[in-house]
């Protein structure tokens, strides 16, 4: 494999970067986004090309440093690419997912004043996302994931004179950062340990690290091994959204749509799964990390859902179904299935993009629109965009052969052979999620696009400004379909959500696609056992009524189709009888509330004692101003002393002469 | 028999003298100076009966310098307190204050 | 037995003498009470064999030193009754240090030893033994440095005590030699066109004015 084919994949998104942020004004719109989007375009078909010679068994594995940066105390700092099996799947799906959005930028952005700028971001976004994925060294993967950190801190705040897209920049920032540092502790605790940031070393040394102890205090002991993944999947939690780090991702709804697509749904939020399933030979030497690992991803799956239950706005509920499925992919990690939750990942990839840019369309027809309790009936007006969104819809809550279905329902079933401490528990939650999904996701789908139109009444005035809002110019009209700019990815990402997990399941899961990338122990090897049961896939969906799952979405639907749009009232009678429920839905869980009251309130309580007692009173009053202040004091003082008076000398000279004498009396 | 050990109390008890002479007087000047010079005498006095009674002349060599340097010192002094005096016109301690700290 | 008797007497005399310094009210007193005491210890420096010193202390101190004082004491003119000597409230502090420190010495001379009762008494001197011939002999000899810088330090006394005292009379106008050694003609001399022939005119007057 050609060693400048791999640095132009991730280059050419930075050039592209470069040249359209800084020279963004210099060439305009139109040169700035034929410069990203062909850049993109080409870093995906060499995606394309180098996954197709790996495949097909014409190139090895490439795992070689391109560039040594430097080399301190026997350390080596390089930049280098490790292009297995998983690293080309996310390379094609990071790139074509980049492209989609690329183009629907074109359309969905088409009067901001920052259009330049957008473009330049989410081309270095691309750049930082590849570094990521293709990195061989932890400090690439490090470099990779403050990048695209960074760079979905600038996406959040876009629209940076609004103080909510602030607000939620920082969040975002801030809480990531809390991942980050146990990520970078997990790191140190590698390279303590085996002296190299190399992946190869680490993974070499996994045997040796199960069996090493690492004090925590005089008497408690941990596993190296386990301190060392539970740390790692800490930064997972950071960067994919797991409780309790999950705060962030509903605050990023107020970046502009295209980048809810692309990062928050496809490609940043993945990267904590592909980084667990990229340590998977560190990770199946701890049972209690993956215990942990599948207690969080199962909480988050289920409870997240319950959120999206009870939203109105059509993106927040759309973020909480994202949510809800890194949730999925956190729990198919701790069963040991990790290529079924790097396979959801790819199929959710796709179905959650599809989803969001469905929802900037509708947004866009609405004229910024976006509670859906002003839509309805948007089929008739939005035809091109209700079909794709169906699709997505389906796909997400597992409609059999569509790809949703392979990939959920295999991660359902390597949860229920799971053996491990947390297994049962994550099990239920995502079974009683399938029901959640099919509910939120439906009742979105016909409050959105079935029933009586409820803007006819509402879109004189133009709508609510409390959440966030894309600037376009529309004014007035009833809702119309999109330009083809944003259609157009809308029927791309259709396609592979309905056909990708038929086409792809068994080379993936069953067919030893990922081959040395992932190693799991045969103990753990869940899917080797559910592969025993596999045939094919067509046999596999219509084997799906024998299972719970499908019985559980077809309620979800039925449910969902009675309170919006048989009964509704039913649903208002419903929410006041669970009232209580209702108000810890509304706030969240409380966690909103606990971060910024307590934690928040209490660092700037922590940092305001430590100005005026720490920094006020101690240093500058008694440290500082104190010293000069005792100096001064004592010189006024002895002052006395020197009262320019003869007499007052001879006194003190005789007095002293006198005490020398008995001093010396008494010595000798 | 006059031993060393009268000599030496002698002596000791004029300088003790001085040193209550400078304590006790608050008002002239004139009087430090004296009471100095009594203190000179009673160190002339320890080094002379040191000097005989050791069998050693070196004694008295010094007592030589001492009183030369008593002489100057006392002139000076005295050039000195008529200078203040004509500042001043008063020769009372007291008055002696504008080296205060 | 005599010697004895003389020591004590003079002794005594010394002591009130000293005592006579410190507490008389008239500076003159206080004076005179020195010259006492430098009398009576002259005496018991002659007791001691000590005649050279005992000499030049009646010579040089009460000669020279003394009459300074009484010079300056009566040329000050001083206010008598200013100079009442109040006892201050240090004064006890001030005798009880006295008595301290002399209690402190007699307690080494007389109760510890050092070795200073070994000299029970003066080693005999040879009859012919002359104390200024002995003092000359070492003096001029072993100590003649020290000599010469004692003459040194009366010439610096000399010269800092006139220093210090000299006054200059207001209205004087000594001659400055080094400034009239080093005038030059310029500043004294100036030759003016214009003045002569048809008598002194004003300008003539002006420009004679203006040399100094």
């Amino acid at each position: 494999m050609d060693p400048n084919i791999l640095l132009a994949i991730p280059l050419l998104p930075l050039a592209a970067a470069i040249i359209a942020g800084l020279f963004g004004k210099l060439i305009g719109r139109t040169a700035a986004h034929v410069v990203t989007v062909a850049a993109v375009g080409l870093s995906f078909l060499l995606s394309v090309q180098v996954a197709w010679q790996l495949i097909s068994g014409e190139v090895g594995v490439y795992n070689d440093s391109v560039y040594t940066w430097l080399v301190s105390d026997g350390i080596r700092m390089e930049v280098g690419f490790l292009v297995d099996h998983l690293s080309v799947l996310m390379m094609c799906v990071v790139t074509f997912v980049s492209f989609c959005v690329h183009v629907y930028t074109i359309g969905y952005m088409h009067e901001d004043p920052g259009y330049q700028r957008f473009f330049s971001y989410i081309s270095l976004f691309t750049f930082a996302m590849l570094m990521l994925v293709m990195s061989n060294n932890f400090l690439q993967l490090f470099f990779g994931w403050e990048a695209v950190g960074v760079v979905s801190y600038l996406l959040i705040g876009f629209w940076y004179t609004r103080p909510s897209a602030i607000f939620a920049n920082m969040k975002a920032f801030l809480v990531n950062r809390v991942g980050d540092f146990g990520f970078v502790l997990g790191i140190a605790g590698v390279v303590y340990y085996t002296g190299s940031l190399d992946y190869r070393a680490a993974f070499e040394a996994a045997p040796m690290l199960a069996a090493a102890e690492f004090a925590l205090s005089d008497t408690w002991t941990v596993s190296a091994i386990t301190l060392i993944c539970i740390l790692l999947f800490i930064g997972a939690m950071g960067k994919s959204a797991q409780v309790p780090l999950h705060v962030w991702l509903p605050d990023s709804m107020e970046g502009p749509t295209p980048i809810s697509a692309l990062i928050h749904a496809a490609t940043m939020v993945t990267a904590g799964i592909f980084m667990v399933a990229r340590f998977s030979p560190l990770f199946e030497q701890s049972e209690v990390a993956l215990s942990f690992v599948l207690v969080i991803g199962g909480t988050t799956a289920l409870f997240m859902g319950f959120l999206g239950i009870a939203n109105n706005d059509i993106k927040r509920v759309v973020a909480y179904s994202t949510l809800s499925q890194l949730g999925y992919m956190t729990v198919a990690l701790g069963a040991s299935a990790y290529g079924a939750a790097i396979f959801h990942l790819m199929t959710h990839a796709f179905f959650k993009a599809l989803l969001f840019l469905a929802a900037g369309s509708v947004i866009i027809g609405m004229h910024h629109e976006q509670d859906m309790r002003k839509m309805g009936g948007l089929a008739k007006v939005m035809p091109i965009t209700a079909i794709t969104c169906w699709v997505g819809a389906l796909a997400l809550i597992g409609t059999p052969f569509l790809s949703g279905f392979y990939s959920k329902d295999f991660i359902i079933e390597s949860v229920h052979e799971a053996d491990r401490w947390g297994a049962t528990y994550a099990y239920w939650c995502v079974l009683i999620g399938v029901f959640v999904t099919a509910f939120y996701t439906f009742r979105m789908i016909f409050m959105t696009f079935h029933g009586a139109p409820r803007w006819a009444a509402g879109e004189g005035e133009h709508a609510s400004h409390d959440h966030a809002h894309d600037d376009h110019g529309h004014h007035g009209g009833t809702p119309h379909e999109s330009p083809w700019v944003v259609t157009l990815p809308l029927v791309l990402l259709a396609i592979p959500s309905l056909a990708i997990g038929y086409l792809t399941v068994q080379p993936i899961l069953f067919d030893g696609f990922f081959g040395e990338a992932i190693q799991v122990l045969p103990d753990n090897d869940v899917l080797a056992v559910l592969s025993g049961h596999f045939h094919d896939p067509a046999s596999f969906a219509l084997e799906a009524v024998k299972h719970p799952p499908l019985w559980l979405a077809l309620a979800g639907v039925v449910a969902a189709w009675y309170f919006v749009l048989k009964n509704p009232s039913a649903a208002t009678n419903v929410a006041s009888a669970l009232t209580p429920i209702r108000h810890v839905l509304d706030n969240k869980y409380y966690f909103d509330w606990f971060n910024e009251n307590v934690l928040s309130a209490g660092s700037r309580l922590l940092g305001r004692v430590f100005w005026k007692a720490g920094d006020q009173a101690v240093i500058d009053g008694a440290l500082v101003n104190g010293s000069a202040q005792l100096v001064a004091t004592l010189a006024g003082v002895v002052r006395r002393l020197q009262t320019g008076y003869l007499y007052s000398y001879a006194f003190w000279m005789t007095i002293g002469l006198a005490l020398l004498l008995a001093w010396f009396l008494i010595l000798a | 028999m006059i031993t060393l050990q009268h000599m030496l109390t002698l002596s000791a008890i004029l300088f003790s003298l001085s040193i209550a002479g400078i304590f006790l007087n608050r008002k002239n000047v004139i009087l430090l100076l004296m009471c100095i010079e009594l203190m000179l005498l009673a160190v002339n006095f320890s080094f002379v009966s040191f000097s005989r009674y050791l069998g050693d002349l070196d004694g008295q060599i010094f007592v030589f310098f001492v009183l030369t340097v008593a002489a100057a010192e006392s002139a000076i002094g005295l050039a000195i307190l008529v200078v203040l005096f004509r500042e001043r016109r008063s020769i009372n301690v007291e008055d002696l204050d504008t080296l205060k700290g | 037995m005599l010697v004895q008797l003389l020591f004590y007497g003079f002794s005594a005399i010394l002591i009130a003498a000293a005592l006579g310094v410190i507490v008389a009210r008239n500076p003159v007193y206080s004076a005179l009470s020195l010259v006492l005491a430098f009398f009576t210890s002259a005496a018991l420096w002659l007791l001691i064999e000590a005649e050279f010193l005992a000499i030049v202390l009646v010579l040089v101190y009460v000669g020279a030193v003394m009459v300074l004082f009484l010079f300056v004491v009566m040329m000050l003119d001083i206010n008598v009754e200013e100079i009442k000597r109040g006892f201050t409230r240090y004064a006890g502090l001030g005798w009880f240090i006295a008595f301290a420190v002399i209690a402190q010495m007699v307690a080494v001379f007389w109760f510890r030893g050092f070795g200073i009762d070994a000299t029970q008494g003066m080693a005999p001197l040879p009859a012919d033994h002359s104390n200024t011939r002995a003092l000359g002999e070492v003096l001029y000899t072993q100590y003649v440095y020290p000599f010469e810088l004692a003459a040194m330090v009366l010439l610096v006394a000399i010269i800092a005590a006139i220093a210090l005292t000299m006054r200059k009379r207001p209205g004087l106008k000594p001659q400055d030699v080094a400034k009239q050694v080093a005038v030059r003609r310029e500043d004294r001399v100036r030759l003016v066109k214009g003045v002569g022939t048809k008598g002194v005119s004003a300008e003539g007057e002006q420009a004679a004015e203006g040399d100094k």
